[in-house]
């Protein structure tokens, strides 16, 4: 009996024209996750992407655990946006298990969740600039995100996994001095990226990169079901913070980025300029925080449901609308929760950008879409 | 149809009527306020398909829709044609093993309409459930909404692979994020249970 492979793993050959070509998974170019690729020549004829290698059964973990044991490990999908991932658990867990959040808290977390929309966009960048060939734009995203990092690290304790957004506030009060620190650690880095427009943005190889390469229509991204910068570049106006406020984003001024060409340029662009709009929004944070008061509602041990409930909680993350759906049937354990993410979300349109783009733009056609492969699998 | 969603009915609908009791200390003597634009989206799909649906919840931004398998292709239908909404957030499968059903929920936002920017619609229907599943084969099978709203066509994929709900008609129902040699139950039933706890 011969060893079958299964499908996709053997190198099919279509006819003579078409090869096929793994992308991954370990390829630098990929993250951790395949690219079936169909070529003619140069040019991609079809894309079949395969995620799971990182599927870790996130889902199926927090059935076993109770609604706080489950913060640590939901978070590690994106560590890099670990408040933001965890953030609409933490709503929805809120909102099963009827706590109240003080008024300090929801400022603090605001700021923790803009600072580490900021640490994930400089990671991204800084593989962008790698995927481009662009070895400076891969140091200095690197190095200026050590600043925000800091920070992080003042007010959690950690430096990446924070598990600092607990059901009914965060886990500690910002230390003594934050607010100062915070407002200058956070003005030199919106100088310092300002910085990056000269060197990569209006640069002229990158330009000429990522123009009009994976154009996605707006109808498309409409149709696709995509979210955050991807919708944004396309020209859908389109972001939580302004649409669906959750917290106190409702009483901060926040400006929406949108860019209608929907190219990998755009794409590029758009979180960029959420940085500088988060720069703005801790700013204001910091102002209208109140000055003194408690960040956490004392819970209760083992916190339940009030019987059967379910609830959906939707927030803006680093790359887009991320949500929560959770079931709780009134144990200490919630009955089922999903996380519909952004980065799977995006996924589906990645086949149809390729489709027609030369190999050598698949790079930064993949990485445009703010893909995060741990995410997707969950 | 769903047990999940009868306790909310019940809080619900009645208090709109009736006056408030006199017994105002009780924090569960506050009368309910349905929300009057997300009544009007349900009424809609009421009016539309009269028993065929039924209203979970109302509750602020979020209306939930019960459907049986027969007609959820039809009220996708209506709710994309007839109430604006364009995208699918998020499908989600759960497992109710006492009621041999499983439950496929789908998260409908819409990007177009700026009056329905804060609004999912979540649309429920059941599969039946088979205690010894063979995914594909068996009769845990529901219609694809993938040509209705093609956001759904990995997220139906997803949970194909992890309820073993085949989804007819769905172009691609292949595995998505499960390694391609795997033998054993869909992952997320209740009845796989992770090893030690």
């Amino acid at each position: 009996m011969t060893f079958k492979l299964p499908p996709g793993l053997a190198l099919q050959k279509v006819d003579e024209r078409i090869m096929t070509l793994n992308v991954g998974p370990q390829h630098p170019g990929s993250g951790h996750m395949r690219l079936i690729v169909q070529i003619d020549g140069d040019y991609i004829v079809a894309c079949d992407p395969d995620p799971g290698y990182v599927h870790r059964g996130e889902e199926k973990m927090a059935e076993y655990r109770n609604y706080i044991l489950n913060i640590p490990h939901l978070e590690r999908p994106v560590i890099h946006d670990s408040c933001n991932v965890l953030y609409p658990y933490v709503l929805g867990a809120e909102e099963i298990l009827g706590i109240e959040v003080p008024e300090r808290a929801k400022y603090v977390r605001v700021i923790a969740s803009e600072l580490n929309r900021c640490i994930y966009i400089m990671y991204w960048l800084a593989i962008y600039g790698i995927f481009l060939g662009h070895s400076t734009m891969f140091m200095w995203p690197a190095g200026d995100r050590e600043l925000l990092i800091d920070l992080m690290e003042k007010m959690t304790g950690a430096r990446v996994t924070h598990a600092h957004f607990i059901p009914g506030g965060v886990r500690n009060d910002l230390p003594p001095n934050f607010e100062d620190v915070c407002l200058r650690q956070v003005n030199y880095f919106e100088k310092r990226i300002k910085e990056y427009a000269a060197i990569f943005y209006d640069n002229p190889i990158l330009i000429a990169r990522t123009r009009d390469t994976g154009v996605l229509s707006r109808q498309d991204a409409i149709r696709y079901g995509t979210t955050g910068s991807v919708l944004r570049a396309s020209g859908v106006d389109y972001d939580l913070r302004v649409k669906e406020p959750y917290d106190v984003y409702e009483e901060l001024d926040v400006h929406t980025n949108v860019m209608k060409e929907g190219d990998s340029y755009a794409r590029s662009k758009i979180p960029w300029l959420d940085m500088l709009e988060s720069c703005n929004i801790i700013r204001q944070a910091l102002q209208k925080m109140p000055k003194s008061g408690s960040v956490r509602t004392k819970l209760k041990p083992n916190p339940k449901g009030k019987g059967l409930d379910s609830v959906y909680k939707r927030v803006e993350s680093g790359r887009g609308s991320l949500g929560c759906y959770i079931v709780s049937d009134g144990k200490v354990e919630p009955y089922r929760v999903k996380l519909s993410v952004p980065s799977f979300r995006n996924l589906i349109a990645l086949p149809n950008l390729l489709r027609g783009e030369k190999l050598g733009n698949m790079p930064s056609v993949y990485w445009s879409l703010n893909y995060w492969p741990v995410e997707a699998d969950r | 149809m769903s047990t999940e969603t009868e306790t909310p009915i019940a809080d619900d609908t009645p208090e709109v009527e009736s006056p408030p009791k006199p017994v105002a200390k009780k924090l569960e003597a506050a009368p309910v306020v349905v929300p009057a634009f997300e009544k009007s989206i349900s009424d809609k799909i009421v009016e539309k398909f009269g028993d065929k649906v039924e209203v979970g919840f109302i509750k602020e931004d979020r209306v939930r829709i019960n459907v049986g398998r027969e007609n959820v292709h039809d009220v996708a239908e209506f709710i994309r044609d007839g109430l604006n909404y364009d995208h699918v957030e998020s499908v989600s499968g759960v497992d109710y093993p006492q009621d041999n059903e499983i439950e496929v929920v789908y998260h409908i936002g819409s990007y177009d309409d700026s009056s329905l920017a804060r609004q999912i619609l979540v649309l429920a229907t059941r599969a039946q459930r088979e205690t010894n599943p063979i995914p594909g084969n068996d009769a845990t099978r529901l219609p694809t909404l993938r040509d209705v709203f093609y956001s759904v066509e990995f997220h139906e994929r997803e949970v194909f692979e992890m309820f073993g709900v085949f989804f007819e008609g769905h172009p691609d129902n292949r595995r998505l994020l499960l390694p391609e040699d795997w033998a054993d139950l869909p992952p997320l039933r209740k009845d796989f249970a992770i090893k030690g706890r």
